[in-house]
């Protein structure tokens, strides 16, 4: 059962953590695929194990049982293939802009004339050639997370893993920022992966919403997101009338206490 | 965005850095003032007889012990002495205490299998293997360098050590999403993070160094500040070691700055 525009893949995958005061299940039998060019979000309880899930098709991690695939091949192990885009933007405060967004290439030795001019062209595209020797501190928060996407494209990588990476901008960046990498995730044409607390945003960000369960997590269900609106970005979204119906769907699956 | 701030500088402002100009200056003279009271109170004490200069000395004495130290030549071999063991000690004990410390980050069995050993190190007062070092390094300049090397390795070791665990998770993990090696993120990201780290590290070593050199000269009795301080003291020329007091505090002073200095061009630089 070979499909062709396959993204990833994850059978029957179960991930049990060990530690001295005992064993904890992360993921039960879980099963996703997910296709080339997808946008999913990934929302459920604090501690159910989405990251787990990140760090799997990461493979950072190996899982206790079960396959994970990209592009019909097993993973094992850290690849080219996917890039991870962190929840702070963790740029690194010694090196400038530009040395920040060579990282990737610098540590696969993949440094060459063809890809510093993509990663160049990248910084060009997306409004920060002006600041490529700057460092960080001098950057906006937004700006950062911006260098921090480009540092991930600049490996070129299939699939963006987003963990949780607007939740430490503050709300109106948040909205711009979303607006920014969408476009520039679609422009790239790139799958993307991403996990978030925010009901609002995975709506609005993404073709599917899956809602996970309490910790071990299993998927307790699956939303194709179909909104009617002209412009197809991440704040006009949220004014299509079915925006709302699907929040309050999720919102109770979630079923959040305090 | 300044410029304009200055061109335009209120009545409020002028008047708020006067005063704030006027209460350095107020400190600064203060500062000196204090040191020439103590000084002047001092001689005239002596002079006077109030307090004998025999056992106290007085600034006069000091400073025509230093002249003659001077002349004779000797003030410059002994501060050398003093001042070389020293930065070979701080500098050896920063530089063998970070690669400890990088073994210890690199294998959790070895840091986990020293760690008692560490503690205990860290707890014994290294001065008490002084006698040890003399007689296995021999009683020279290099037994010296060993104790002052000693006495700053275990902290430069727990501390960088320390440094290292706390570099951000996320960072590291976002290097091993790129498939770097553990040496690529030791060189990428734990040492560059660690720079304050090692360099606060240096500075608690110069203060450690000091101690170990002196304690080492005092023991060995051959050469340096030490052995002037302590060789004044049995045969009681008391000018002899308010004298070496003085020039160790002001050759401490200065490496202390150096190494401010240091680590300015260090953080702009990493």
């Amino acid at each position: 059962m070979v499909r062709a525009n396959l993204m990833v893949e994850m059978r029957n995958v179960s991930m049990n953590y060990h530690s001295p005061e005992g064993e904890i299940e992360a993921l039960k039998n879980f099963s996703l695929a997910i296709e080339d060019g997808e946008f999913i979000s990934i929302v459920g309880p604090s501690g159910c194990g989405k990251s787990t899930l990140l760090n799997l098709i990461a493979g950072l991690i190996v899982p206790s049982s079960g396959e994970i695939l990209i592009k019909n091949k097993n993973v094992h192990g850290p690849t080219s293939m996917v890039g991870y885009m962190p929840q702070r933007d963790q740029l690194f405060e010694w090196r400038n802009i530009w040395k920040n967004v060579i990282l990737g290439l610098e540590v696969q030795n993949k440094l060459n004339e063809e890809t510093k001019a993509y990663a160049e062209k990248l910084l060009d595209d997306y409004g920060l050639i002006d600041f490529k020797y700057s460092y960080p501190y001098q950057l906006s928060g937004g700006m950062r997370q911006r260098v921090a996407l480009i540092r991930t494209l600049a490996v070129n990588p299939a699939i963006l893993l987003l963990d949780e990476a607007f939740s430490a901008l503050d709300y109106q960046t948040r909205l711009l920022l979303n607006d920014e990498v969408k476009q520039i995730i679609t422009k790239e044409k790139k799958t993307a992966i991403l996990v978030t607390h925010d009901i609002a945003e995975s709506i609005s960000m993404s073709d599917r919403v899956i809602v996970l369960t309490k910790r071990p997590a299993t998927i307790k269900s699956v939303h194709k997101i179909n909104l009617t609106c002209e412009i197809d970005t991440p704040l006009k979204r949220r004014e299509a009338p079915e925006y709302r119906q699907y929040f309050n769907t999720i919102w109770k699956e979630l079923d959040v206490h305090v | 965005m300044s410029k304009k701030l200055n061109l335009s500088i209120s009545e409020e402002h002028q008047e708020y850095l006067r005063k704030q100009k006027a209460y350095q200056w107020k400190v600064t003279i203060t500062q000196i003032a204090l040191l020439i009271i103590i000084l002047v109170l001092w001689e005239f004490a002596a002079r006077v007889r109030w307090i004998d200069p025999f056992i106290t000395s007085q600034p006069s004495k000091i400073v025509e012990t230093i002249i003659a130290l001077h002349r004779e030549g000797y003030l410059y071999y002994h501060i050398g002495i003093t001042v070389m063991e020293t930065v070979v000690g701080f500098i050896s004990g920063t530089i063998l205490g970070t690669v400890i410390a990088v073994i210890l980050w690199w294998s959790d069995f070895i840091s986990r299998v020293l760690d008692p050993y560490l503690v205990v190190l860290n707890a014994l007062p290294k001065i008490a293997l002084g006698p040890i070092l003399i007689v296995w390094i021999g009683n020279g300049a290099p037994a010296i360098i060993a104790m002052a090397l000693l006495i700053s390795l275990v902290v430069t070791i727990l501390g960088v050590y320390s440094g290292f665990s706390q570099v951000d998770s996320d960072k590291i993990k976002l290097l091993q999403t790129f498939g770097a090696t553990k040496l690529q993120i030791l060189q990428k990201v734990i040492l560059p993070s660690s720079v304050p780290t090692i360099i606060s590290a240096l500075k608690i070593n110069v203060g450690l160094s000091w101690v170990g050199v002196i304690v080492g000269e005092f023991l060995v009795s051959k050469a340096g500040l030490g052995y002037l301080i302590v060789y004044g003291g049995q045969v009681f020329k008391l000018d002899l070691v308010m004298a070496s007091v003085i020039i160790l505090s002001l050759a401490a002073a200065i490496m202390y700055k150096a190494v401010l200095y240091l680590e300015e061009i260090f953080m702009r630089c990493r």
